[in-house]
């Protein structure tokens, strides 16, 4: 388990983190949001006991991260942001230099070698030098550096950069595999890998923790209305008609054409279904109903609230 | 311990060799001592070799800090510091694993001209005693100056402010005793005996003293700690 407690960090007057405290269960894969120099990479680097914090503590397991800084140095596999490797070496040579520093006994050696390479698909290039290799690859390699001693901790500072299409699946897929078992922490700015991967979610910005809950409590908690996207095809007046029902609040044109094709957005108070009586009072009318979509507010608007206003 | 010193100093040492970096600093090393060696051998005519002890510590100026500069300040760079201060490691073991790695390759270099004596010796009668005495020397001023150029290269992430940098600081340890006359007294004394040079020239004369090697000792021991402490400071509130 992981407990930061009044985490500051300053970068001379600058507050990179300021007085952040949050938990993480075994267990449990946390999701760091938030835009560009908000902090989630200064956090992550004061938990891997790269640098020590200003004021606050870090626990792990219960252990002081400052006290018992090799202890806890071992439970984690960490993967910095850009995943800066050695580009002179090979990928095996590069991996066997990690395994040397962590504590895996050498006759594990080629089990952990194999299966790491199996894992983060790096068979192609193997004897291959770090530098020629794409930044997919790179990214790749990254990984397994991190997870190579299968630590009880991980922390990715933005795993999927770089990554095509097919390649972020497949490290999401392993990352909630991972997840299952693992503490993961893992920071991104794109936000649909939050929703794929996270348990939990914690919200930056400008060093602030602005919204902490599982991807599910955030959209909810954040819906001020239901919208419901609506195109129907009648020459009568719709939008009016339609305010006229007793529980629509709003009635937006998005356009109406000559052709009798109007797009609307109908807007109403939380938790409530208008579908069934949109659908039915369309039939009264002998409207043709060709598109009717219930909207959700994705995470992807909260984040945009909570971190544009500042 | 040693485990992890080894792993840092077997990387570091392949590394050299990955590159050019070695094979130029080893051609080089040995064209110029080669040069330096011969080229008063046969005038002098006298079988020792009091000329290649002597200006080595000046080539040595320069290969030391060339050897050492990337070490750290290139890991600071390209950011692997990162992941190499957060496996469980310490400080001091990846600044134990560099110099290693740095002193062998020192080592090799000094070693590779043991042929210019072993091909003359034919010639004359090499008094080896006086041969393994300067060698010693030679290997120890270079250990001291790579120890000054790993701290150099832990300042900073330029490679060449780190090779200036450790330069000017060996400069400045060879130079100490040529100006002594303006510090006399004790200033003066001390010195001397903090100079490189004064030292060297006692064992390129082949004469192992223990004074000498303690001061070698210790300047390597200070270097490195300093080289740790930077290291360190990274943890510093």
């Amino acid at each position: 388990m992981i407990k930061v407690k009044n985490l500051t960090k300053k970068y001379g007057e600058l507050k990179a983190v300021d007085n952040v405290s949050f938990e993480v269960k075994t267990g449990e894969v946390l999701g760091f949001l938030g835009p560009n120099g908000a902090g989630k990479t200064t956090t992550m680097r004061v938990i891997t006991c790269y640098m020590p914090s200003t004021s606050g503590t870090v626990e792990i397991d219960g252990q002081n991260i400052i006290d018992h800084s090799l202890d806890i140095r071992k439970k984690i596999g960490y993967l910095p942001e850009n995943a800066p490797l050695y580009p002179d070496m090979n990928v095996v040579d590069y991996l066997y230099f990690i395994l040397g520093l962590r504590e895996v006994s050498k006759t594990l050696y080629q089990k952990r070698l194999k299966e790491i390479i199996e894992i983060c698909g790096l068979g192609s290039v193997t004897h291959k030098d770090i530098g020629e290799l794409s930044k997919g690859f790179r990214q790749r390699v990254g990984l397994a550096q991190a997870m190579i001693h299968q630590p009880e901790i991980l922390i990715l500072d933005e795993p999927t950069l770089g990554l095509d299409p097919n390649q972020i699946v497949e490290i999401r897929n392993l990352i909630k595999d991972l997840g299952k078992e693992k503490t993961v922490i893992l920071s991104t700015h794109i936000l649909p890998e939050v929703e794929a991967t996270c348990d939990r979610v914690l919200i930056i910005n400008e060093g602030k923790i602005v919204a902490d809950g599982t991807p599910e409590q955030l959209q909810s908690g954040f819906e001020g209305k239901e919208r419901i996207y609506l195109e129907i095809k009648s020459q009568e007046d719709v939008s009016n008609k339609l305010k006229n029902l007793p529980e629509v609040e709003q009635v937006e044109v998005i356009s109406s054409d000559d052709d009798q094709i109007k797009k609307l957005n109908i807007e109403c108070k939380k938790g409530v279904d208008l579908r069934e009586k949109i659908f039915n009072f369309s039939v009264e009318n002998k409207w043709i109903i060709l598109e009717m979509k219930r909207e959700v507010k994705r995470l992807e608007d909260i984040f945009r609230l909570l971190t544009q206003s500042n | 311990m040693a485990q992890n010193i080894w792993t840092i100093c077997k990387k570091e040492f392949k590394s050299y060799f990955n590159s050019p970096a070695a094979y130029i600093i080893l051609t080089l090393f040995l064209l110029l001592c080669g040069w330096f060696f011969f080229s008063d051998f046969f005038i002098v005519n006298q079988a020792n070799l009091r000329g290649l002890f002597g200006i080595a510590p000046f080539i040595f100026m320069f290969f030391a800090p060339a050897i050492t500069m990337r070490l750290i300040a290139e890991e600071k760079r390209a950011g692997t510091i990162e992941v190499l201060v957060t496996l469980p490691i310490k400080d001091s073991e990846i600044i134990l694993g560099k110099f290693l790695a740095a002193f062998f390759l020192l080592s090799i270099a000094v070693l590779l001209t043991v042929f210019y004596p072993l091909t003359l010796s034919g010639s004359g009668n090499f008094d080896f005693g006086s041969i393994f005495g300067g060698y010693l020397g030679l290997i120890l001023t270079g250990c001291c100056f790579l120890s000054v150029g790993l701290f150099s290269s832990s300042l900073t992430q330029n490679q060449i402010v780190a090779f200036i940098l450790g330069f000017v600081i060996i400069f400045t340890l060879m130079l100490l005793d040529k100006v002594l006359f303006f510090f006399p007294g004790i200033l003066g004394s001390v010195f001397q005996y903090l100079s490189v040079s004064y030292h060297s020239s006692n064992l390129a004369r082949g004469v192992i003293d223990s004074r000498d090697l303690i001061y070698y000792f210790s300047i390597v021991f200070f270097f490195l700690l300093l080289a740790v402490k930077a290291m360190e400071s990274r943890r510093w509130r």
